[in-house]
Parts: C-alpha cells; sequence; structure tokens
C-alpha cells in the first residue's frame, strides 16, 4: 500500500509535483538552478498559452452542439464524410479548412494594419491568461503580480484598437462602421467594468488576484451580487457578445470590422471571440465566485484546479444560454443602457459599498467577522438595487405617461 | 518581482507564436489564383460605390470625449481604492465625494443632451 499513498501524495499535488519533478530531471543533467526553472517556466507558459486554445477548439464544438439543441436543430453531427462521435472533430475540420484557404484581399487595403490586427487580437486574448489563478499557492498561477487585475484590463482594452485597426484598414464601409462602433461600445462599457472591478478591488483591499481570491472566505457574488452584475453586463459588451454585438451585427454589418477578413485571418478573429469569452469567464470566477476556493481544496491543492473549472465551466454555459436565446440591442439603445443606467449606477454602487465597508469596519474594532460584513453587505446592495429599480420603474411610468398623452392631444387635433 | 515578469515575458513569445503561427502556416498551404473580381470590396455583390474612408457621425467623438473624463478618474481611484482599508473615514469620504462630482459631470453631460443618439 505504501506506493498507493505515495501516488495518492503525488496526485494531490500533482501539477506542482510534475514541475517540481522537471526542474529535478533538468538539474539532473547538470543544469544550473536558474536555467532549469527558467526552462520549468517556460513549460508553464507554454501550458498557460496553448489552454485556451485547446478550450476554445471544444467550445465552439459544444456551443453548436447547445445551441443546436436549444434552437430544435441538429448541430454538427458529421462533416461530408466522419468527423468523430457526436461530430466532435469538427472544429478540426473547420481548422484545417481555413489554413488551406485562398487569402483574398480587397483593394485599397492598408496592409499593415489589416494583417496585424489578427494576429494582435489573438496575442492579447492569450497574454490575459498570465495572472489566473488556477489553484492555491504561488505556482498554480503564472504570475502573481501585484497589478493582477490592473493587468487585465490594460490587456482586455487593447481590444479597442484592434478593431479599429481592422476596420478602418479594409477599405469597407461596413468594416468602417463596425470600427466606430467599437469606439462607442468598447469605450463606454470600459466605465462600468473598470467601478465594478474598483468596489472589489476596494473590499478586498488587493489588486494581486490570488489575494482577491483570499479575500473571499464569503464569495463576492454573495456579498456584493449587484456589482457581480455590473461587471458580467459590462464585460458581456466588452467581448462584443450577444446582447451587446454591434460591432459584428451580422444581419445589418454583415460581420462588422472583420468582414473583409477570409480563411485563417477570419478564423483567428473567430478564435479570439471565443477566447475572450472564456477569460471572461475565468476572471469572473477569480473575482466573484472565489476561484479555486472549495472544500477540501487544503488536503488536496489538485481539487483547487477542479473547482476552479467547474466554476469556470458553469459561468460559460451562462454565455453560452445568453448568446443563443437573447435577441441584440439597436445601438441607441445599448448606448443609454450604458450611459443612463449603467455607469450612474455602478458610481453609487461604488460609493454606498465603500461607505458601508468602512461603516463596517469601523464598527466592530476587533475586525469584523466575515459572515457579518458580507450579510451588512449583501443588505446594503439590495436595498440599492430596489431604491434604482423603483425610480426606473417611475421613470417608465412617466414616460409612457406622456406619450400616451402626446398621443392623445394628436388625435384631438387630427379629430379638430 | 522580477521573476514573474519573466513569466509574462515568456508567455508574451508563447502568445506571439500563437498570433504569427496559423497565418504562418496559412501562407505556405493556400493556394494563390488572383482575380480582380475577388478583390472588390464586399458591397453586397454591387460595384462599390464612393469611399470607404468617410466622415462619420460625430456623436461618437462625443461619447469618446464623456469616456475620457472617467477613463482620466481611473487613475486616481485605483491607488485610493488599493490602500482604503487604511485609510482613515474621513479620507474615504473624499474620495466618494470626488465620485459624486463625476456623477455630477455625467448628469450635466447627459442634460445637455449629448448623451442623445440623433
Amino acid at each position: 500500500m505504501d506506493w498507493l499513498t505515495r501516488l495518492l501524495s503525488f496526485l494531490s499535488n500533482a501539477i506542482v509535483n510534475i514541475g517540481a519533478w522537471l526542474q529535478g530531471v533538468l538539474m539532473g543533467w547538470g543544469l544550473p538552478e536558474p536555467t532549469a526553472l527558467l526552462v520549468v517556466r517556460a513549460v508553464g507558459a507554454l501550458v498557460v498559452g496553448f489552454f485556451p486554445l485547446i478550450v476554445v477548439i471544444f467550445l465552439i464544438w459544444a456551443y453548436r452542439k447547445i445551441a443546436a439543441r436549444i434552437q430544435g436543430r441538429l448541430g454538427p453531427n458529421s462533416s461530408g464524410t466522419w468527423a468523430g462521435p457526436w461530430g466532435i472533430l469538427q472544429t478540426f475540420a473547420d481548422a484545417i479548412k481555413m489554413i488551406v484557404k485562398e487569402d483574398i484581399r480587397p483593394q485599397g487595403i492598408d496592409p499593415i494594419p489589416y494583417n496585424l490586427a489578427p494576429m494582435l487580437v489573438v496575442f492579447a486574448s492569450v497574454m490575459l491568461w498570465a495572472v489566473i489563478p488556477f489553484g492555491p499557492g504561488g505556482s498554480l498561477i503564472g504570475a502573481d503580480l501585484n497589478i493582477g487585475i490592473f493587468y487585465i484590463l490594460a490587456f482586455s482594452s487593447a481590444a479597442l484598437f484592434i478593431f479599429l485597426m481592422a476596420g478602418w484598414s479594409s477599405n469597407n464601409k461596413y468594416a468602417t462602421v463596425g470600427a466606430f462602433r467599437s469606439v462607442a461600445q468598447l469605450v463606454g462599457y470600459e466605465i462600468p467594468q473598470l467601478l465594478a472591478v474598483l468596489t472589489v478591488v476596494a473590499v478586498a483591499g488587493t489588486m494581486k488576484m490570488q489575494g482577491i481570491v483570499g479575500a473571499q472566505s464569503v464569495i463576492f457574488l454573495v456579498a456584493m451580487p449587484l456589482t457581480a452584475a455590473i461587471f458580467y453586463l459590462a464585460s458581456l459588451a466588452e467581448i462584443n457578445a450577444r446582447p451587446f454585438e454591434l460591432l459584428e451585427a451580422e444581419s445589418e454589418l454583415v460581420s462588422g470590422y472583420f468582414l473583409e477578413y477570409s480563411g485563417m485571418k477570419f478564423g483567428m478573429f473567430y478564435l479570439a471571440e471565443f477566447m475572450n469569452s472564456v477569460a471572461v469567464s475565468a476572471i469572473f470566477t477569480t473575482l466573484f465566485l472565489g476561484g479555486w476556493r472549495g472544500p477540501w481544496v487544503d488536503q488536496a491543492p489538485i481539487l483547487g484546479t477542479i473547482w476552479f473549472f467547474i466554476k469556470m465551466g458553469l459561468v460559460i454555459l451562462v454565455w453560452m444560454f445568453i448568446q443563443i436565446t437573447l435577441p441584440r440591442l439597436r445601438i441607441d439603445q445599448m448606448l443609454s443602457f450604458n450611459w443612463k443606467f449603467l455607469t450612474p449606477l455602478a458610481i453609487i454602487n461604488l460609493c454606498v459599498t465603500v461607505l458601508v465597508n468602512k461603516g463596517i469596519t469601523e464598527a466592530f474594532p476587533g475586525g469584523a467577522p466575515a459572515w457579518a460584513r458580507a450579510a451588512i453587505l449583501l443588505t446594503s446592495q439590495v436595498l440599492l438595487a430596489l431604491v434604482v429599480w423603483g425610480i426606473s420603474a417611475l421613470g417608465g411610468q412617466r414616460a409612457r405617461r406622456r406619450t400616451w398623452q402626446a398621443a392623445q392631444i394628436s388625435e384631438l387635433e387630427v379629430a379638430a | 518581482m522580477l521573476e514573474q515578469f519573466t513569466f509574462v515575458g515568456l508567455l508574451f513569445f508563447v502568445a506571439a507564436l500563437l498570433g504569427t503561427l496559423p497565418p504562418a502556416l496559412a501562407w505556405l498551404l493556400r493556394p494563390k489564383k488572383p482575380h480582380p473580381r475577388k478583390s472588390e470590396p464586399y458591397e453586397c455583390g454591387m460595384y462599390p460605390h464612393g469611399e470607404a474612408w468617410v466622415q462619420y457621425k460625430a456623436q461618437y467623438y462625443i461619447f469618446a470625449l464623456a469616456f475620457l473624463i472617467f477613463e482620466v478618474e481611473a487613475v486616481f481611484l485605483f491607488p485610493w481604492a488599493l490602500i482604503y482599508n487604511w485609510l482613515p473615514l474621513y479620507a474615504v469620504i473624499e474620495g466618494v465625494l470626488f465620485l459624486l462630482l463625476l456623477l455630477g459631470a455625467l448628469l450635466y453631460v447627459w442634460r445637455k443632451g449629448a448623451l442623445e443618439w440623433v
């Protein structure tokens, strides 16, 4: 039974142990320790970089299957010949097809930004993964930077420039409109996203991703549901997902900023879109669902990674359901929702949460218990949500009455 | 700190590889049969009409301008939020007042009608 316990203890922290084993092997070959460590880190970077790619290849298949099931269709089940059971290899077939497609460039494009944009869009969405904590401790996160969440905001707002490059350089009217819309949408929804992140940073007291996970002995989705909702809605707009996919808008702009891309270049925009949605799910999991926290993580750190993936999978499912079932907003609705609702709400939410949280700290001189803090924050957030709901319901009623009165008056005029 | 940024640097190379590998592969494998009809900008099958690089709605510019106010605010608010737990109460209230001023700016922009889509 000795080997069994050794195997179990190896498996209980498998990823860290594999890293240590690899380092041991390299040092056995006579490499000095810093070089061995660098090689281990390079392998880690390869794993972290290729991980979203692998996930996305199966996610695209799963998305198409689930969308088909919800919409009463079959979905991919064979690609002419055979694509594995349930068409699971469909994405590989698509990728091969895209790679051997001819590259069609329209006349009059601006070649440098046109060719650079698809490369940069994948680059930026891979870079996000450096600070996502996959498990407890310092070795299951690429780099626990002290500016963690700020780093993510920096790389996710790079998308704006890339969309602008792609749309403007394509020499196409639809693409130009898509690029303009990207300015209005991505720039606008960055504000509520930023303010929601600020709320989390203030309550957690750190920008380190591991620190934010560590601060969630009661997960922030329970303590601050309103903040979570603001963050998720703004993130959906930032990654150009369904209720806010005005940059693509298949039925009006054909496909917006990447209309003129074909073959693998189109494939890279498609890939990056899915990679970003996985990244947003991972960030939401870390900020609001407690990341890798869960039962028995202390005994077996590998469980933390499993909890993380289960939570992330659930958030991805929510994203899928929103994608499959919701229609797209109109551009004026999208802008009004952001500037007249989400941004003021996010500012007030930040003010209230910060004051309430400080009040709790002042009221409990010996340090407030985590559940009490969470309960008071939850109460304040629910009250704020109720007040906002009441105000917007009143405003809506008044607006409806005004349009009704206007209709009455014009009817009278017609009668006169 | 240096150790962590080493990882970010390594990931930079992996990400650059992931960004350049598929186009490079496609460049090696794809056929090349150019035709002038193929390289026309897409416009629902018609001949393209007029310029694509036009001056568009000024409205977008106003939204971008309103955004700038808030983006500059982030520079001040991130350090404040980070040390907020160690701040005395009056410093927190000061931060809140700053936020309320911003809200006032937003309300002003709203009242001036800059947020209407025309």
